[in-house]
Formats: structure tokens, C-alpha cells, sequence
């Protein structure tokens, strides 16, 4: 068997016996900046990084700026209670509620805009963290040329130590948490950066401010 | 396409050196605006940190891997252990042919450059199609990797265009846009179709039995998610203790390969789609492979070698890998690292030159994030390689040039009677000794002044000129 032969030879190697337990990790400090403007600080970083930010103050706000966002374009939105909330699920040419796994892909595939919430987002790299579950799915956010997220400004922690902190074992809650940092890119031809090469090349963020209940 | 794989040839290809320049000169512009004082005040702590933790990683592997393995199984994956590259390939065939499974979507992953997995793969009938755009363009043309981080750095845009134009049946499309949005078509039919999916793996997360994918076009995403199936590959040497650890490297590792703070992508995923999720593989594998990497772990001092995270850092910055590019090292790992890890896993032997292919310089072991002491590394393996020659009793003409060369350091007499003897035959006017008169010329000499040379000695010494004045 590999797996005895390996871990022999690791042990052997090493001087160590099956079951030994190591001495004390050594620290990894977290060091979470403090950030007073948190929504501030998101929005600028992620319009450095080619994306675009929208701080509006009420869910009825964050609907307008997803309809301008969406207008006469084909949209697949995740089951996130935010949209829901927002009204986003009702605006024309948005698809919602799909549960099946081929049917989602399949709408992914062909829609021009994905929507989705974010479960939290990152203010010092400008990063929307995305774990897998029954409201968001893995597609929404990956197939469509443009990804448009809805996030409560409640949920932006302050970077990624913050979210280490909160979240010491992200396996323990999902398949799949993804840290998404601006658009898809590629720099693959002579170093020349060109967006949207496999994720979308478009990534809208509209922060809601006042969402109390988030 | 011209010539990369020859030193001359690289040397003497302009565009080439251009490329290479322009590119390795940018990578290290980003790092170093990445890692300011202002934006990074504890950039030399967490270098300390990193290593401190890939020691402990690495001293303790065993119990990590079987960590590793009890989280990943409790997720619903499944581990598998392969001693070789022969094994993987084994593994992924017998597992395609219960699944029917034909078509495989790759992300980009230099473990399995090492094994020539597709390769393997392709010989029984199964397609493996890379989807790292540099990667894909490669594939197309047979080639292998150029650098870790920009496999395709050696090809212009209008290489790229005859390539897609004679591989796709497209028109010739010289813009890199839109050469881009020609590649994103093609793959994303095969991502949809595929499989199967393979990814590498930057990191293993030892107590949450995650893999850690960092990337920037979204296509580690689409292999790992859209395909019903997906295997991780990594070497056993990728383990990290905790997901908090990744604050630790997570920063350093895209500062210091493209000076981001964050990729675009980083996914942590640990095994198949759960409960209500919607999408995701229905199954998840991490294969740790060892091909030669226990054999590395033998040695106290020279272990650090696994600590690499191949950032690529230490190319960019190495004077040699900058001139010679990444087709002329013997492996598909190139620059300093490249000659510091081949020779442990293919013996100092077959290829003795590569420990001294370099200047000792030390720009890699100052960037390297894990703080690899990778000069240290190079002087140890070039006196195994002595020490080999020795033992096959190869070392003749350079051991007798050197004894020659110490018995006359000791006797000032002579050292000044081969001066003289050396200004009286100098090439006359010439700038440099390596024009030698004909009679000169022999072979051994000729051989060491092919790579080297030196201003001739003067027509009058120094000694002599402080007798006279």
C-alpha cells in the first residue's frame, strides 16, 4: 500500500513513530487593521482593482441600482434572502428560485448578468467572500460575463485576518468558500492584462448601508 | 517558433532576452510596490512566520498528512497516496473507465507537469485539455512551461496567432483581447462537457481537510465546480496546519509572485457538494503524491527545499534565469529553486552543472517568502557533485589544474614568473585574454574560456613596478 509505504518513509526520515504528536504550532498572528470607514475603504480598494462599487441606503435603493445594472440584459439570481428582500428577484429578465443543479448551470451558462448576495466582504483587499449553500451557489457568481452582488454594509469585516478570525474552520460550514477579488483576468499574452477571460469581466457591488436587519 | 531550449540559442535570440527582461523586471516592480513599508509593515515577520511554519509542517508531515486525511474523509472525500506519477495516472484511468469519463478540464499545476500526466493520460484514450490560458497555448503547440507563474512568456501575440489559427481553424487574430475571448470560448464548451476536473493545490489545510487554490482567471473555479468530479493533486509537502495559517501565506504568496495582495480567485474546498448546496462535484479526491519528495526529507538542512510556494520570486530576480530563461533547465522547475530541488530528486549526477549555474549572488534567498537559504543549498550540492566526480575518478585535468594552481600561490617566485610568462603571450590590444593566439587554443582551454574571461595581465606587474620606482 502507498499510503503505509509514505507515511513509512516520512517517519523514518523524520525519526518519528506512528502517533507522535508534535510540539507547539508555532504563531500565526492575526493582525485585523483597524479600519473605521469599513464601506469606505471597500469601495475605493475595489474600484482600484477594475470592478465597480455602489453605496446606496435602503434595500428599495439597491433594487434601483441592480435594475439599471440589469435593464434588457438576461439575469440568473441566487436564492439569497437579501435579493429577496431587496426585490431584486422581481425586477423583468431575472430568473430566480432554481434549486435544480443542471437547470442553474444551464441558465448560468446562457444569462448576461449573475446576481448574488455576499456572505461577507473584505474592506482592506476589496474581496467578496462567497461560501456554497442552498442560497448561494457556486455558478452564479463564475458563468455570466458580468456578476452583480447586493451586500448589507454590515457584513464587510476588515480584511482577511478579521475573517480567519471569524471563521477558523470554513470546511465546517461549506464545500466551497471562495474569496472573489475583482474580475476575472489573464496578463497569459505578452504580460497585457485582459479581463474576463474565464470568471466575469464585469464585477458590480452595490454596498446597502442602512440594512438594520443584516 | 525560435530557439529557447539551447543557452547559446536563448542568449543570442534578442527577442527573447527582451521578453524575459521586460517580464521578470515587472513581476518584481509589482512585489516590491506590494510589499512597502506602509502597505506591509510586518513583511519580514511573516517571512519568519512562514517558515517557522512550513519547519513545523514539514518536521511533523506524518501527522499532518494523517490529519489531513481523516477531515478530507470526514467531508465525504476520499484521499488517495501515490508513491509515482504512474500511480495518479493508474488511479485517475481506472476511476475514468468506472465513470465513463472522456474528458478532463485542468487547471494549472506544476506537480503534474513533473509526472507528464496528461501525457500518460492522453495515451489511453482520455483528453486532458488545459485551461490556464498560458497553459492551453502551450498544449496546443506541445511545449512545456517557461516560468511557474507565466508559462507562456516566451511567445509573442503573433506566435499565439498563428498558433490559434493553425490549432482552432480561426482567423488570424493578432490582439490579445481578443486572442483572449477566442480561448474563452473553446474552453468554456469543454468545461461544460467535461468529466472530470483537476486542479493543483496551493495549500492543504491539514484540520479542515481543505485544498487552497489560488488564481486569477476563474478556470481552477470551473475545474473544480462545474465537472461532476473533482481531483486535487498536490505533493505531501503542501501541507499547512490550520486555515488560519493562510494569513500568514496567503499574503505573502501573491505579493510575491504578481505584487497582489489578493489573486483574483483564491477557492478553499473541501470535499464533494453537501446537503443543500446546489452545485459542485458529487465527488472529491486529494491525491498527495511523494515521487521522490520523502527522499528530500532525509536530510535536516536540505529539507527546507519543500518549503517552496512557488511564487516564482526567485526567477524573476535571479541574473542567471534571466538570461538563459526557464527552457534550459533540466526539469520543469527552472531558476533557483529549479537547481536546488532537481538535483535532490534526481541525484547530483545526471545533470553535475546546474548547483554551479550560478553567481551566488543571493537575490533568491533575500526574496524567497518561506526564507529558503537557497545559496546555502547550492554549495552543498556542489560539493556533492564533487564528491561524486571524485568517487568516479572524473575529477582528473580540473583536480590537477587546481593543485597546480594552489602549489604555485604558495611560492611567490613562481606566481610572479607565470605573470611574466602570461603578459609575454596576452593577445596584444585585445581587451580580453579569451582572444588567445592559436597555439594557445587548446582544448581545455578553450572549454574554460568559452563561458569566462578576463582582462590580460599587463605588460609590467604591479611587483615589478614597486621594484623599479
Amino acid at each position: 500500500m502507498s499510503r503505509e509505504a509514505i507515511l513509512g518513509r516520512v517517519r523514518t526520515a523524520l525519526g518519528r513513530k506512528a502517533g507522535q504528536l508534535p510540539g507547539a504550532i508555532p504563531d500565526a498572528y492575526l493582525r485585523p487593521p483597524a479600519i473605521d470607514d469599513l464601506t469606505g475603504i471597500f469601495c475605493v480598494v475595489l474600484e482600484k482593482l477594475g470592478a465597480r462599487a455602489y453605496r446606496v441606503s435602503s434595500m428599495a435603493d439597491a433594487r434601483e441600482q441592480v435594475s439599471v445594472l440589469v435593464t434588457k440584459k438576461t439575469s440568473i439570481a441566487s436564492n439569497s434572502a437579501v435579493l429577496t428582500e431587496c426585490g431584486v428577484t422581481g425586477l423583468p429578465g431575472v430568473r430566480s428560485g432554481v434549486t435544480d443543479k443542471q437547470e442553474l448551470r444551464d441558465l448560468c451558462a446562457s444569462a448576461e448578468v449573475g446576481i448574488t448576495s455576499a456572505d461577507f466582504a473584505l474592506a482592506d483587499t476589496g474581496t467578496l467572500v462567497m461560501l456554497s449553500s442552498g442560497e448561494e451557489a457556486r455558478m452564479i457568481s463564475l458563468l455570466p460575463p458580468v456578476h452583480v452582488a447586493v451586500v448589507p454594509a454590515s457584513r464587510i469585516l476588515s480584511s482577511l485576518d478579521q475573517l480567519l478570525t471569524t471563521l477558523p474552520l470554513p470546511a465546517e460550514r461549506t464545500s466551497s468558500m471562495v474569496l472573489i477579488t475583482g474580475t476575472s483576468r489573464t496578463g497569459d499574452i505578452e504580460q497585457i492584462l485582459v479581463r474576463g477571460v474565464h470568471g466575469p469581466g464585469e464585477v458590480h457591488v452595490v454596498v446597502v448601508e442602512s440594512a438594520q436587519k443584516w | 517558433m525560435e530557439e529557447t531550449r539551447t543557452i547559446p540559442g536563448a542568449l543570442s535570440n534578442e527577442r527573447l532576452q527582451l521578453a524575459i527582461y521586460a517580464s521578470t523586471k515587472r513581476l518584481m516592480d509589482h512585489r516590491s510596490g506590494a510589499i512597502t513599508p506602509e502597505l506591509l509593515g510586518d513583511y519580514q515577520e511573516l517571512r519568519t512566520q512562514a517558515n517557522a511554519l512550513k519547519k513545523h509542517t514539514i518536521d511533523n508531515l506524518d501527522y499532518y498528512l494523517e490529519m489531513v486525511e481523516e477531515r478530507v474523509t470526514a467531508h465525504g472525500g476520499k484521499v488517495v497516496f501515490c508513491e509515482t506519477g504512474v500511480e495518479v495516472s493508474d488511479f485517475i484511468l481506472k476511476l475514468a473507465k468506472e465513470r465513463g469519463a472522456r474528458l478532463i478540464v485542468k487547471s494549472k499545476s506544476m506537480t503534474t507537469e513533473e509526472i507528464d500526466l496528461n501525457e500518460r493520460l492522453e495515451d489511453h484514450g482520455l483528453q486532458a485539455v488545459e485551461t490556464d490560458l498560458g497553459e492551453y497555448i502551450i498544449q496546443l503547440i506541445g511545449d512545456t512551461p517557461f516560468h511557474i507563474v507565466a508559462p507562456a512568456l516566451h511567445l509573442t501575440r503573433y506566435e499565439v496567432a498563428d498558433v490559434f489559427q493553425e490549432k482552432l481553424g480561426v482567423e488570424k487574430e493578432t490582439v490579445p483581447e481578443k486572442q483572449t475571448m477566442i480561448a474563452r470560448a473553446v474552453l468554456r464548451e469543454k468545461f461544460l462537457a467535461a468529466d472530470i476536473g483537476i486542479t493543483g493545490a496551493n495549500f492543504v489545510v491539514a484540520n479542515s481537510g481543505a485544498v487552497v487554490v489560488v488564481e486569477n482567471e476563474g478556470n481552477a473555479r470551473l475545474s473544480s465546480s462545474a465537472p461532476r468530479i473533482h481531483i486535487a493533486i498536490a505533493g505531501i509537502e503542501k501541507l499547512i496546519p490550520r486555515a488560519q495559517d493562510l494569513g500568514v501565506f496567503l499574503k505573502l504568496l501573491g505579493r510575491s509572485a504578481t505584487g497582489q495582495p489578493l489573486t483574483s480567485y483564491t477557492s478553499f474546498l473541501s470535499g464533494p457538494r453537501r446537503g443543500d448546496e446546489i452545485d459542485g462535484p458529487e465527488e472529491f479526491y486529494l491525491v498527495l503524491l511523494d515521487n521522490g519528495r520523502t527522499k528530500l526529507l532525509e536530510n535536516p538542512d536540505r529539507r527546507q527545499s519543500l518549503y517552496c510556494i512557488r511564487c516564482g520570486a526567485c526567477l524573476n530576480h535571479c541574473p542567471v534565469y534571466r538570461k538563459i530563461g526557464g527552457h534550459n533547465y533540466p526539469w520543469v522547475y527552472s531558476g533557483p529553486i529549479g537547481a536546488i530541488i532537481t538535483p535532490q530528486f534526481h541525484g547530483v549526477s545526471k545533470d553535475p552543472w546546474l548547483p554551479f549555474a550560478s553567481s551566488l549572488c543571493g537575490a533568491c534567498a533575500e526574496v524567497c517568502p518561506v526564507k529558503i537559504d537557497i545559496p546555502k543549498l547550492l554549495l552543498d550540492l556542489r560539493a556533492d557533485v564533487t564528491k561524486d566526480k571524485e568517487q568516479k575518478g572524473k575529477s582528473g585535468s580540473e583536480r590537477l589544474a587546481f593543485r597546480m594552481f594552489a602549489w604555485m600561490m604558495r611560492r611567490p617566485k613562481a606566481y610572479a614568473m607565470a605573470g611574466r610568462i602570461g603578459a609575454l603571450f596576452a593577445p596584444q590590444g585585445s581587451p580580453w585574454i579569451s582572444r588567445v593566439p592559436w597555439y594557445m587554443n587548446l582544448a581545455p582551454i578553450r572549454a574554460w574560456l568559452s563561458q569566462r574571461d578576463l582582462p590580460p595581465p599587463p605588460p609590467k606587474s604591479f611587483r615589478r613596478m614597486w621594484k623599479e620606482r
